[in-house]
């Protein structure tokens, strides 16, 4: 499902708002995420699942094909953890 | 920061009361959380996409007591971060 799919299923549930309305909310939701998970901060969503950023050290890495030596910079990564009533009910269903 | 924070944060920016943000944000999750347990990834582009895989059956070990078993075979759901957020997240 992409998002245009999404702003039309949630359009239809909500009765005072157009399609157009959800697409502000979610971008402006998503963009809030993305904006403190770029602060370094942790989110949380009860019922969904948690988001942090995982530091990664600089490290030696190997070129496996010509097996020169390089080096990797440290970097930063966003990191989803499943929440434990998601994680359930994704494995309940067949 | 929790949901009542982006609640708190966004309502003013997008114009609406905040009942009806925190009414439109649950909803957002709810159903993306309806289409994930279909086992329907969801896209959300300019952030991420949140994928279901199958999982097989697989030997495992109790790292505890060293026991050997089974680990049935399931669905878990991952997150594949997009680079705008990569980006973002690396940006000094």
């Amino acid at each position: 499902m992409i998002k245009s799919v999404l702003m039309e299923k949630v359009a239809e549930k909500v009765k005072n708002f157009t399609k157009k309305d959800v697409e502000v909310i979610a971008d402006a939701i998503f963009d809030n995420m993305k904006g403190s998970l770029a602060k370094g901060e942790k989110i949380e969503i009860r019922g969904f699942g948690s988001f942090k950023v995982k530091k990664h050290k600089a490290r030696k890495g190997r070129n496996p094909k010509t097996g020169e030596s390089i080096d990797i910079n440290a970097k930063k990564n966003p990191f989803f953890k499943v929440g434990k009533e998601l994680k359930e009910r994704i494995n309940s269903s067949r | 920061m929790t949901k009542s924070d982006i609640v708190e944060n966004i309502f003013e920016k997008v114009g609406f009361s905040k009942k009806d943000v925190a009414e439109v944000v649950e909803l957002i999750f709810d159903t993306i959380k309806d289409s994930l347990e279909k086992g329907d990834n969801v896209k959300i582009s300019g952030f991420g996409n949140f994928v279901v895989r199958q999982k097989r059956a697989r030997r495992g070990r109790n790292p505890q007591t060293g026991k050997e078993l089974t680990i049935t075979a399931r669905k878990v759901l991952t997150f594949k971060s997009s680079h705008i957020l990569k980006d973002a997240v690396n940006a000094k």
